[in-house]
């Protein structure tokens, strides 16, 4: 990771994450919860139901992610982002009720692109392909619910100087729109 | 004489091995690779590969914690008996191998109406084949969710022609390789019919991206995808740059005089195939 990563201690206000970048390496420390697609339809069931979050998760931060069994003596054995866009259908609302950062890969709809502009959160990338490297990052992991998804299961890990990127900064700035336009047509 | 006990064994090694190791031809690639990407952040990302890869190596964990579905080609020699009970053999092999080493259950029982996990990775998706002579060539690719969902098949007019099949290749990559984790194994199928023509951009991925193809066609071809995928500026975990692949590989086979069926299948950076043969 580049020496000139900023540090981010999760979870994060909006006010916390406001001058961070897209674009910027990034060490993210602290906690953050685990949901996949059947983790977001979950949490947004219980959302509807019942008005709010459930399991504490206003202020979180949501990482797209579905790790290994433990291994190596430590508390996962890979971890890494899936892909998030498949989150999307999901997102703005969760942006709303108060999630305030997600980390996940890949691109994302305007919609939420829209979403974290209007209320302050900002989407990290971490490498997709780097879980090996990434579960030593993860001091610890515990089931919150529903384990009976498996790989699935609304997870809290805490992190420790885990690397990433910021993707979608708090204006909306976008590094998978700006980037790839800055090295179009640039030959190695 | 390759019975279904002993490709079950191979399938078995070869899930352990390809889950912890980086393939060789790739490793090699992304070596070379982060002494010519321009981008800072670029290089940054593919160091973040390379360290994965020798962290998985020497912790024997997982390069990816999506350890995929488990596609097993058996090309079998036409001299041989078909192996009695191969579906039942390989599956109960790559529930060991995926117990025993760690590795995630990623399949749902049925995509329409049983979204539940089968618990054991299995079914394998299998494939059996002929070739001339004896003993067999057995395949394993783990092939993770995001890569593989970017993918496409399109039924081009025969007229499109090369030009086509390249704007067909960028399309897809350019819309999909945001979730397929780049740098990418492009494997690009031509030919055939609708059905088999995602076979054949799968098999172009078994390929090493370090062996050029016998056909100077093909390797021009090749050669000319590889650099207009690199020139969309993508780049490593899409952040910008000029590693957006490290290699294309194209299988192409008769089709109809109509036709002209193109298929993209994008493959990670932790690209996990291997090939053995069986006596």
């Amino acid at each position: 990771m580049a020496a000139d990563a900023i540090r981010v201690n999760l979870p994060a206000t909006p006010a916390e994450l406001s001058s961070l970048v897209a674009g910027q390496a990034v060490l993210l420390s602290g906690v953050v919860f685990t949901a996949r697609d059947a983790t977001h339809e979950r949490i947004a069931a219980e959302l509807k139901r019942t008005g709010e979050l459930p399991f504490g998760l206003v202020g979180a931060t949501l990482f797209y992610a579905g790790p290994t069994p433990a291994a190596a003596g430590r508390a996962v054995g890979s971890v890494g982002p899936t892909t998030a866009k498949r989150m999307d259908a999901w997102t703005p609302e969760l942006l709303s009720a108060g999630i305030t950062a997600m980390i996940g890969k890949g691109a994302r709809s305007e919609a939420v692109r829209r979403a974290c502009a209007e209320t302050g959160a900002v989407y990290f990338a971490a490498v997709g392909g780097t879980a090996a490297l990434l579960a030593t990052h993860v001091r610890s992991a515990e089931t919150i619910a529903w384990p009976e998804l498996g790989t699935e299961a609304l997870m809290r890990m805490e992190f420790d100087e885990f690397p990433a990127f910021v993707a979608i900064d708090a204006t909306g700035a976008d590094v998978y729109a700006f980037a790839p336009a800055e090295w179009k047509k640039v030959r190695p | 004489m390759p019975g279904a006990e002993t490709i079950a064994a191979v399938v078995e090694a070869a899930v352990a091995q390809v889950a912890v190791t980086l393939r060789p031809d790739v490793l090699s690639a992304m070596r070379a690779a982060i002494d010519t990407e321009r981008s800072e952040r670029g290089r940054a990302v593919l160091q973040q590969l390379l360290d994965n890869a020798a962290i998985a190596a020497r912790d024997v964990v997982p390069l990816c914690q999506d350890t995929g579905t488990v596609w097993v080609w058996v090309e079998l020699g036409v001299e041989e008996h078909p192996p009695h009970g191969l579906q039942a053999a390989v599956d109960s092999a790559v529930a060991s191998a995926y117990r025993e080493n760690g590795l995630r259950m990623s399949v749902v029982r049925d995509a329409l109406f049983d979204r539940t996990n089968t618990g054991d990775n299995t079914p394998v998706f299998l494939d059996v084949t002929l070739r001339p002579g004896t003993g067999a060539t057995v395949h394993v690719m783990l092939k993770g969710g995001g890569s593989d969902n970017a993918s496409m098949v399109a039924m081009l007019d025969p007229s499109a022609g090369e030009d086509g099949i390249a704007e067909t290749v960028l399309r897809a990559v350019e819309a999909k390789a945001s979730g397929a984790c780049p740098p990418l194994i492009v494997g690009v199928g031509v030919g055939g019919t609708f059905d088999s023509v995602g076979k054949l951009a799968k098999k172009a991925l078994l390929r090493p991206i370090d062996e050029l193809s016998a056909d100077p066609r093909l390797r021009a071809f090749e050669a000319r995808l590889l650099d207009a995928v690199n020139a969309s500026g993508i780049g490593p975990a899409a952040l910008g740059g000029t590693t957006t692949a490290l290699g294309v590989r194209v299988v192409s086979a008769p089709c109809h005089i109509a036709a002209l069926p193109v298929a993209v299948n994008l493959g990670c950076s932790a690209m996990r195939s291997l090939t053995v043969e069986v006596g």
